[in-house]
C-alpha cells in the first residue's frame, strides 16, 4: 500500500513539474528574448511584460505545487527512489509535453539526449 | 602564417557552430549560469539546513531562524539567480534544449562531492555522469530554438547590437504560426559559408 502511495506521489510530482516547465516556457516565449528586449526598452519593460503575463503566475503556482507534492512523496517513500524517479520521468515527460503543447521539434538528437540524461540522473541519484 | 591560418579556421568553425546552434557566447554564459547557480544554491541550502538542524511542523519558528543562517541565505539568493537565468534561457531556447543542456549541474554536484567533500562516488554514479555528459553533448550540437512560420533562422548574432542590425532582420518578438524549423535553413547558411554538417 505504501508502494502505491509512493508511486502516486511521484506521478503527481512529475505532472506538476512538467506543467510548470511547459507553462514557464510558453510564458517566456510570449514575453520574447529577455536580453534583446532589455537592451532596447530597459529592464523595467521586461519586468512589466513578465509580471503582466498570467501564464507566468500559473507556472510558478504549478512549480510550487510540484515542490510541496515532492515533500509529501518524500515522506511516503525513500529519497533514493523518489528523487531520481521524479527527475528522470520529468525529463521524459517534458519531451512529450513540449512536442504536443509547445510544438517544439523534438528530433532524434533531443530524444536521445533526454533519454541519456534521464538514465544518467537515475544512476547518479540511485 | 600558420598562426593566422589556425585563427581563421577557429573563427570559421566558431561562426559555423553559432549558425548551427543559434547561440552566442552570452547565451552559453546564461546556460552555464543555470547549471552553476542551481548546483551551488542546492549545495549551500543543504549545508545550511544541516547546520540549522531538524525542523518539525510543531516548531515552524525554527524555519525563520534557519533563514538567518548565512549558508541558507546565500543558497536562496543563488537559487533566485538560477531562476532568473532559467527564465532568460527559456525566452530564446526550447525547453527540450534547455533542460538537457543544463543537466551538467548533476555532474558538477557529483564532482564537488568527490573532489571537494572527499565522498566516495560508486562506479554506477560515474556511469551516470558519463550518460549525462553524453546527453548534453548530443543536444548541444543541434539548433536551440524551433522557429515557427515566417520567422528568420537563427543568425547567431545579437539582433539588437547596432553592428549586427544591418545584417540581421530577425524579429524581436515571437510571432504566432505553425510548423517548420530553422534546421534546414541554418544548414544552408553553413554550407554557403563553406562549412559542413556534423
Amino acid at each position: 500500500m505504501n508502494h502505491l502511495y509512493t508511486w502516486s506521489g511521484i506521478i503527481v510530482v512529475v505532472c506538476f513539474s512538467v506543467l510548470g516547465d511547459i507553462m514557464m516556457s510558453r510564458s517566456m516565449k510570449q514575453v520574447g528574448d529577455v536580453h534583446a528586449l532589455g537592451r532596447r526598452f530597459g529592464l523595467g519593460t521586461v519586468l512589466c511584460r513578465i509580471f503582466s503575463n498570467s501564464t507566468f503566475f500559473l507556472a510558478v503556482g504549478a512549480m510550487a505545487l510540484a515542490f510541496f507534492s515532492l515533500l509529501f512523496a518524500l515522506s511516503w517513500g525513500d529519497v533514493s527512489l523518489v528523487a531520481p524517479a521524479a527527475a528522470s520521468l520529468t525529463f521524459i515527460g517534458n519531451a512529450f509535453a513540449a512536442r504536443i503543447f509547445l510544438h517544439e521539434k523534438v528530433d532524434r538528437r533531443r530524444w536521445i539526449a533526454a533519454l541519456l540524461v534521464a538514465g544518467g540522473v537515475a544512476l547518479l541519484a540511485g | 602564417m600558420v598562426l593566422s591560418i589556425c585563427t581563421e579556421t577557429f573563427l570559421l568553425r566558431t561562426e559555423n557552430w553559432q549558425l548551427r546552434t543559434g547561440l552566442t557566447f552570452r547565451k552559453y554564459l546564461v546556460l552555464a549560469g543555470v547549471t552553476v547557480f542551481a548546483a551551488a544554491g542546492d549545495s549551500m541550502l543543504s549545508h545550511g539546513m544541516k547546520q540549522a538542524g531538524n525542523i518539525s511542523l510543531h516548531h515552524l519558528g525554527n524555519l525563520i531562524l534557519a533563514l538567518l543562517n548565512p549558508w541558507v541565505a546565500v543558497g536562496i539568493l543563488l537559487l533566485l539567480a538560477f531562476f532568473a537565468s532559467y527564465m532568460n534561457a527559456l525566452s530564446w531556447a526550447d525547453l527540450t534544449y534547455v533542460l538537457p543542456a543544463t543537466s551538467l549541474g548533476y555532474v558538477l554536484l557529483a564532482l564537488v562531492a568527490r573532489f571537494a567533500l572527499h565522498e566516495q562516488v560508486s562506479p554506477l554514479r560515474w556511469m551516470g555522469i558519463a550518460l549525462i555528459s553524453g546527453g548534453v553533448g548530443f543536444v548541444a550540437g543541434g539548433p536551440a530554438m524551433t522557429h515557427h512560420g515566417s520567422e528568420s533562422p537563427p543568425t547567431g548574432k545579437d539582433t539588437t547590437d547596432p553592428s549586427n542590425q544591418a545584417e540581421s532582420k530577425a524579429p524581436l518578438l515571437p510571432t504566432p504560426g505553425k510548423g517548420g524549423t530553422s534546421d534546414s535553413a541554418s544548414r544552408e547558411h553553413v554550407r554557403a559559408l563553406g562549412g559542413g554538417e556534423r
